[in-house]
């Protein structure tokens, strides 16, 4: 897994539960280090164990951590960064869905190492979306949701997200429903970058 | 043969699909803008206006007619917006039938990061075919890595800077360094039950090796040295490499000027053995500082038996190389049946000029 993951993950970990919690997930993880480096790439096993340390640690259900952490990388105001290349996708909510199906591409563009899921979008009736989503560890899903929901509240969308069932072939699927396109305001996005 | 069907565009088809685009009547004034050069031009409409005073065509060469402009037609056009004239942009002129004047189409083309901020665009002044949007994206998402990778290199280089500070030993010898010896001495001060001899090594005509034969060569003498000061030396002694061709020794349980003198006797003699580099003899010799701490009224500091053990080095390497001296004595010629020989060189001199034969003998004190 890319370190880029990781360390959003040991980021998500310090900054919501702190230090402590980070070095007793480190420990029961067996992690050698004491910090994710974000350009270096680490095994699957690795991150898997974090994961899995984390919600020990925490005593929180698996899928509402990884929810909670889909949540913080949109948010997180020092991952403002992230926040923009996310919104470049779509000048709309629905513009991004769509876009999801080229998030894996966008992800290589910059970092040809970088393993993001694989997305496909469905539109259903009804301003209903399904998304199905495969990455190299379970849990993508939550996540997902997770990063959904604090982006439709980023473009000032009513949106529904919910988990649903994981396919047969490992895909995990969520769905969308879309009340209100133009529910609030939002937050700021402007496209030119405005420099300290 | 029929006549190739002509293509009718309405103005709102244009403006989604060049929104960037000027349209110039045969008169130079703008029949039609598209919605974004018009929120870049951030005058409101455009219609009506002299196009040549909006824009300055300057590449493949200043132009400023529709005539001119006509003849550019299919070229690849550099020109600027006249009120913003530090964004280059990029452009494509095709002239009209029937005197219906020309169209030019824009880009921000590498403008497109200033262009972008300071027009205030967004993700809907642009059609869905322009790459614009992907080259902010990537240019944004690479100052990001880019900074990561720069935070990652700069921990790198302090770990390692750190990891330097905190060896012991130098590489390139084996032997301790400065820092593993300083607290070595320190130990030895400290602990009163022992006395101890402590000798301060420079390689002479270290410099002429490394002048003829290279820094490898250098090296290879500098390897041998660290090689003898570990045979030479008992166990319980220490070495250290101390600067470039500096070295110094730490004789535990040793303190008479006799026993020590061998020492520095032997460890001359073996420094002079000629290093065989690429099949050409490199020959040093080295002249040595002692101090013991025996010869104090009361056990000195650090910098004091340091400070001494120079002072012996620096009178004998006054008195020519290949000696030693004990501090407040007179240096010490060794081995003077086997001279180094060499052509002497103006570098080599001692501080003053100070010369011998090289059969000189400087008497032992008694």
């Amino acid at each position: 897994m890319h370190g880029m993951v990781n360390r959003a993950l040991q980021g998500f970990l310090t900054a919501t539960y702190g230090d402590e919690v980070w070095a007793e997930v480190r420990s029961q993880a067996g992690l050698s280090c004491d910090d994710f480096e974000a350009m270096l790439s680490y095994p699957d096993a690795m991150t898997s164990a974090c994961f899995h340390a984390a919600a020990h640690v925490l005593h929180k259900d698996h899928g509402a951590l990884l929810e909670d952490f889909g949540i913080w990388l949109v948010t997180e105001r020092h991952l403002e960064p992230l926040r923009r290349l996310l919104r470049f996708s779509g000048a709309h909510f629905e513009d991004f869905l769509y876009a999801l199906e080229d998030l894996d591409e966008r992800g290589r563009l910059v970092l040809p190492e970088l393993d993001l899921p694989r997305i496909t979008v469905a539109q259903a009736d009804g301003g209903r979306f399904v998304i199905d989503a495969a990455w190299s560890l379970p849990g993508v899903g939550a996540i997902l949701t997770g990063c959904l929901r604090a982006m439709a509240d980023d473009y000032g969308t009513l949106a529904f997200v919910s988990l649903g069932a994981i396919a047969d072939n490992g895909n995990e699927r969520l769905e969308v429903q879309l009340f209100d396109a133009a529910y609030s305001k939002g937050r700021r996005f402007e496209l030119g970058q405005v420099r300290a | 043969m029929s006549a190739a069907p002509i293509l009718g565009l309405c103005g709102d088809a244009l403006d989604r699909l060049l929104p960037m685009h000027l349209w110039i009547g045969a008169d130079g004034y703008v029949i039609r803008a598209g919605p974004t050069l018009t929120k870049m031009m951030g005058q409101g409409e455009l219609r009506g206006q002299p196009a040549f005073e909006l824009i300055m065509i300057r590449r493949p060469g200043m132009v400023d007619s529709l005539d001119g402009l006509r003849d550019l037609t299919g070229q690849r056009l550099g020109l600027i917006l006249r009120h913003a004239p530090h964004l280059p942009l990029r452009g494509a002129a095709v002239a009209l039938p029937d005197a219906a004047g020309v169209i030019v189409d824009l880009s921000l083309g590498l403008s497109f990061s200033r262009g972008v901020a300071e027009f205030g665009l967004t993700l809907n002044d642009f059609s869905p075919c322009d790459q614009t949007i992907e080259l902010l994206y990537l240019h944004e998402a690479n100052s990001a890595t880019t900074a990561l990778s720069q935070h990652l290199t700069a921990r790198l280089q302090n770990a390692r800077a750190e990891a330097q500070a905190q060896a012991m030993t130098d590489p390139l010898t084996g032997l301790a360094n400065r820092r593993a010896m300083d607290a070595e001495i320190n130990r030895a001060l400290a602990d009163h039950a022992h006395d101890f001899g402590l000798m301060q090594i420079d390689l002479d005509l270290f410099k002429r090796v490394n002048d003829s034969f290279g820094h490898a060569a250098g090296d290879a003498v500098l390897e041998r040295v660290g090689h003898v000061l570990r045979h030479q030396l008992r166990l319980g002694d220490m070495a250290a490499r101390v600067g470039g061709d500096e070295f110094i020794v730490l004789i535990r349980d040793c303190t008479e000027a006799e026993d020590l003198g061998r020492i520095a006797t032997r460890l001359i003699a073996a420094c002079e053995v000629p290093v065989s580099y690429r099949g050409q003899l490199c020959q040093i010799s080295a002249s040595i500082g002692i101090a013991a701490v025996t010869t104090y009224p009361h056990r000195p500091d650090l910098d004091q038996l340091l400070a001494d053990a120079d002072a012996a080095l620096y009178s004998a390497k006054r008195a020519g190389r290949g000696r030693y001296a004990f501090h407040g004595s007179a240096p010490i010629v060794v081995n003077a049946a086997q001279p180094v020989t060499h052509r002497r060189r103006a570098d080599d001199l001692p501080p003053g000029g100070f010369r011998r034969r090289q059969n000189d003998r400087v008497p032992r004190p008694d």
